[in-house]
């Protein structure tokens, strides 16, 4: 290539990068602007944000959805991770079988989920409650994909059959060897899943609009007719938080990708 | 023992044997059983059966109403165009992102900022653009200064078009995610082998990395197809009144019990949406299989 097209290119990249850079900061910066500005005055505020800790509806639905998220990484944890040990050990034949059933929710699509999810839910609230909470059961279920990936490399890269056999031949039991022995090893993949499990958590509205449970999406979108900076800034303050858990994911990855030696 | 497992004899002692481990399955099993597969089979079920239980073929056939007919042709219209161009916008950027080193802060930035966008909520991504083009929005007095839009907003946000540029807002960022690897699989030596044999620059795209790289980019694509054909929140969150889409007409019946005098008819909506996912999501498995041949 001739240095002329070279010089050409390099300013074409950095141009394209710009209008891209545009495109995807732009609304951002319209959410904070929105966000800090008192709507009748048009004077910088921080109201809006101030409410965030102080508007019970807000605090109320900030805390369901973080709860819920707490929960949902529970009962990732404690259905997954053991079932996919068990599996790697002593069912291998059930791989496929598992990394289908966890791989198929992404193409049922929530909304199809929410529409047929009547029935479970009467026995659901019968058996333990009417409580937003209850939305958990159903989140493990969505979260299940991202999870199973973010496992599941990093059950790959480990030796799990010897270590198991080694453990076993020393006279632990299968308890002992699933939590004691692999699961420590499995750390930054359970570690990322969880992460990943939180920001899907906290940004889900499909389900709990339809099911009438005011999680902090919901409440964004209904404060959103009446006081718009206020959900604003809540929208954004979740956004970064999400962003904030997903960096951390993609440090722990690169980490691992370097102590491992690359791919 | 490992040893079970990898030397299971074919004798009856030995498969009476294996069913023991398996049993460690079933509470993962059940608990999809409940919260993953009966919901989608009361939707199954649910779409071909009358207000009394029985077999009936009633709603199903209401799909092809003008209304449901309508409302599937916008979503695949939506669908359709806001794939293509954030696939090809999608493409472009991860080109942009690959040329740069994996080291790079650009490279860093762009993948995490996609990564959240991709797959971070989209009630937070309609009300980003609200902030932009609705009412009081960033953009809105600038345009109506400029070239004299409404200053109380821009209309069509709330429609179709809107629709598509919110879309594009998480495609785009979506394609970089799921078409970045096949990009790094490009090896540096098929180019060199390329320009070795008298090839130029047109001649390596066209002729090498294209087809190379087409089943990635049309199986990225049909992604992307389905993620907006099964997208709610960001629509629901920016339409408030109508349904001009599937979702939004799947979100009217469920709370309004009875559309088009049918009771239940979300289950045959929900049906229609389940089948047009499925179609696009193993056309997808089956290029990703042809992908993987080459760029891994």
């Amino acid at each position: 290539m001739t240095g002329g097209g070279a010089a050409a290119w390099r300013v074409l990249r950095w141009l394209l990068l710009l209008v891209f850079g545009a495109f995807f900061a732009i609304p951002l910066l319209a959410l904070l602007n929105f966000s800090t500005k008192n709507p009748a005055t048009k004077e910088r505020t921080g109201a809006a944000w101030q409410a965030l800790t102080e508007d019970p509806t807000m605090t109320d639905a900030i805390t369901t959805s973080l709860l819920l998220a707490a929960l949902t990484v529970v009962g990732m944890i404690v259905l997954l991770v053991p079932t996919m040990i068990w599996v790697r050990l002593r069912v291998p034949g059930a791989t496929r079988l598992v990394e289908f059933l966890c791989l198929l929710p992404l193409t049922i699509p929530a909304l199809v989920i929410v529409v047929g999810l009547k029935n479970v839910y009467a026995w659901v609230n019968y058996l333990v409650g009417d409580s937003a909470l209850t939305l958990a059961f159903v989140y493990v279920v969505l979260v299940l994909p991202y999870a199973y990936r973010a496992i599941d490399s990093s059950l790959s890269s480990l030796d799990a059959t010897t270590l198991a056999e080694a453990a076993r031949s020393l006279g632990a039991s299968w308890f002992t060897v699933i939590t004691r022995v692999i699961l420590p090893n499995l750390w930054s993949g359970v570690l990322g899943a969880a992460f990943i499990a939180v920001a899907l958590v906290l940004g889900e509205y499909t389900i709990s609009s339809l099911t009438h449970y005011n999680t902090l999406p919901v409440v964004i979108v209904q404060i959103g007719k009446v006081n718009a900076p206020e959900s604003m800034a809540a929208a954004l303050a979740s956004l970064l938080f999400a962003a904030i858990l997903l960096m951390a994911l993609s440090l722990l990855d690169r980490r691992r990708h370097l102590s491992h030696g690359g791919r | 023992m490992a040893a079970t497992t990898a030397t299971t004899p074919p004798a009856p002692a030995g498969r009476r044997l294996s069913v023991g481990p398996s049993v460690g399955l079933l509470p993962f099993l059940a608990y999809l059983a409940v919260f993953l597969v009966v919901p989608t089979a009361t939707v199954l079920v649910g779409a071909f059966q009358d207000d009394n239980g029985g077999f009936s073929l009633d709603k199903i056939s209401k799909l092809t109403d003008e209304t449901p007919l309508h409302v599937l042709r916008e979503s695949l219209l939506l669908s359709f165009i806001s794939a293509a161009v954030g696939a090809v916008l999608g493409a472009i950027l991860a080109y942009l992102v690959v040329t740069a080193p994996p080291t790079s802060v650009l490279r860093r930035v762009v993948t995490a900022v996609c990564g959240v966008l991709a797959q971070f909520g989209g009630v937070t991504l309609a009300f980003a653009w609200i902030a932009t083009l609705g009412f009081g929005g960033l953009l809105t007095t600038l345009l109506a200064d400029t070239i004299g839009t409404d200053p109380n907003g821009i209309s069509q946000l709330y429609e179709l078009p809107g629709l598509v540029l919110v879309y594009t807002y998480f495609q785009i960022p979506l394609m970089v995610i799921v078409f970045l690897p096949a990009l790094e699989g490009l090896r540096p030596q098929w180019r060199e082998a390329a320009v070795n044999l008298g090839a130029t620059t047109w001649q390596y795209w066209t002729q090498v990395a294209f087809p190379l790289l087409r089943p990635a980019f049309l199986g990225s694509s049909l992604l992307l197809f389905a993620n907006a054909f099964a997208a709610y929140a960001t629509a629901a969150a920016l339409v408030s009144q109508g349904s001009p889409i599937l979702p939004l007409l799947i979100r009217n019946s469920l709370t309004s019990e009875i559309v088009l005098g049918e009771h239940n008819f979300a289950y045959a909506l929900a049906l229609e949406m389940v089948v047009v996912v499925a179609i696009v999501m193993s056309l997808y498995a089956w290029l990703l299989k042809r992908t993987s041949r080459w760029l891994s």
